[in-house]
């Protein structure tokens, strides 16, 4: 799927720049979309599940950034037990798998929570290397989790640019609503 | 408003939730799930606190930091220092907070962990992720149509009953179909252990039917408690 990865939306124009309606209207069809695309295949790809689209249904006027709050805060907490995971394997007296496991179980919950499900599905396969005691197996799995959570936030964060890039296009195009 | 066991059910007042979970990410999104279902919520980090807020922990001091009532306690199940079959516990061990109805949710769909819940008096087992239909599921636990509409067609616990649908080919509307009076308790059981008593959990029978888990028959004889009461109140 040839998914436009590298246009970049162009920025949403004020209410004054003088176009005339119907050219914003263009712009507010082509970010949604852009945006209907984009979460089509991140499904398709089982990368997303259906727990994202119930927090999708979360939000409202009073909690436009729900999502992305939420998912801003498991971003922040995966990346420290991504960082914790990869010390305790590269540590030179390894202490075993205990510690690994608890931040496992961090990561696969959250991940889970918000939908993520090709995380997810990687944290049972770093699991499993560990119950086998594979050092080499969960240095393999700690890798593909690392690449698989940098692919997710990147897409996530180009979802959220080009929802909050909505707001805004419907903002400029209806004054009287803000 | 209708009595039921000493809890008075207020259906004008909303309802006051106090969810229970380490994790910010699950704080945040079962807060959220409440709020839109018209509750209000109180998120604490873990069991400790949760027994500060309602007033019970260890210096004895009956001076709860909250004014409202708690209807509903909603907490994880793996949770460091103390878990939530811990704090389940220690809610239905104290006189004044028995009678608050507790959820357990949890990320693993163990039988065994679910059974212990259930036995210790937990109303429901969510297994996460969290949705609305499980929200919208035990706010009615609050409700006087709730209390009705379950003992009419059986608790339903969603993955509970997804996986009894994996183990065996019984349609899923067997929990509501059966008759009270179904052998239930007299169960040609394929557990090895030939224990008559209903509430006794097996601990992970090979492949247990519907109609022998522990779990259904706990919950039948629970069934038959209520539409017992229901009668004795006409």
């Amino acid at each position: 799927m040839n998914f436009a990865k590298n246009r970049t939306v162009s920025t949403v124009p004020a209410a004054k720049t003088g176009l005339p309606v119907w050219m914003m209207g263009l712009v507010a069809d082509r970010l949604r979309a852009d945006a209907n695309r984009l979460l089509a295949f991140l499904f398709n790809q089982g990368i997303l599940d259906e727990q994202f689209l119930q927090l999708q249904q979360l939000r409202d006027e009073s909690s436009p950034n729900f999502v992305s709050e939420v998912v801003n805060i498991h971003f922040h907490e995966s990346e420290k037990l991504l960082r914790n995971l990869r010390s305790l394997l590269m540590d030179r007296e390894f202490s075993g798998y205990n510690k690994m496991g608890i931040h496992l179980n961090q990561f696969m919950g959250s991940s889970s929570s918000i939908g993520a499900k090709r995380i997810r599905n990687a944290c049972f396969a770093f699991r499993a290397a560990s119950e086998q005691n594979s050092r080499a197996g969960c240095l393999r799995a700690l890798e593909l989790l690392e690449h698989d959570y940098c692919f997710l936030k990147n897409k996530l964060h180009e979802l959220f640019q080009i929802q909050q890039q909505r707001v805004l296009a419907a903002g400029a195009r209806y004054p009287m609503q803000n | 408003m209708a009595s039921n066991g000493g809890v008075t059910w207020r259906r004008t007042e909303e309802v006051h939730v106090l969810a229970v979970d380490d994790s910010l990410v699950d704080r945040k999104v079962i807060e959220r799930l409440l709020r839109i279902s018209s509750c209000k919520v109180t998120a604490v980090d873990s069991g400790i606190r949760a027994l500060q807020f309602l007033g019970l922990d260890e210096e004895k001091n009956s001076n709860a930091l909250n004014d409202l009532k708690v209807d509903l306690i909603i907490t994880d199940y793996c949770m460091p220092e103390m878990t939530g079959y811990e704090l389940l516990k220690k809610v239905k061990e104290s006189s004044a907070f028995r009678e608050i109805p507790v959820v357990i949710m949890s990320s693993e769909n163990v039988l065994a962990r679910i059974d212990r819940c259930l036995e210790e008096g937990a109303e429901d087992f969510i297994v996460k992720p969290v949705k609305l239909s499980d929200v919208k599921r035990i706010k009615d636990y609050m409700t006087r149509e709730g209390e009705t509409e379950r003992s009419r067609k059986g608790i339903n616990k969603r993955k509970l009953r997804d996986s009894f649908d994996d183990l065996s080919s019984s349609p899923p509307s067997i929990l509501s179909s059966s008759p009270i009076s179904s052998s239930s308790s007299s169960s040609s059981s394929s557990s090895p252990s030939p224990s008559p008593t209903s509430v006794q959990s097996a601990s992970a029978p090979s492949s247990p039917s519907p109609l022998d888990s522990p779990t259904r028959r706990l919950k039948m004889t629970n069934k038959l408690r209520i539409e017992q009461k229901e009668k004795k109140l006409i």
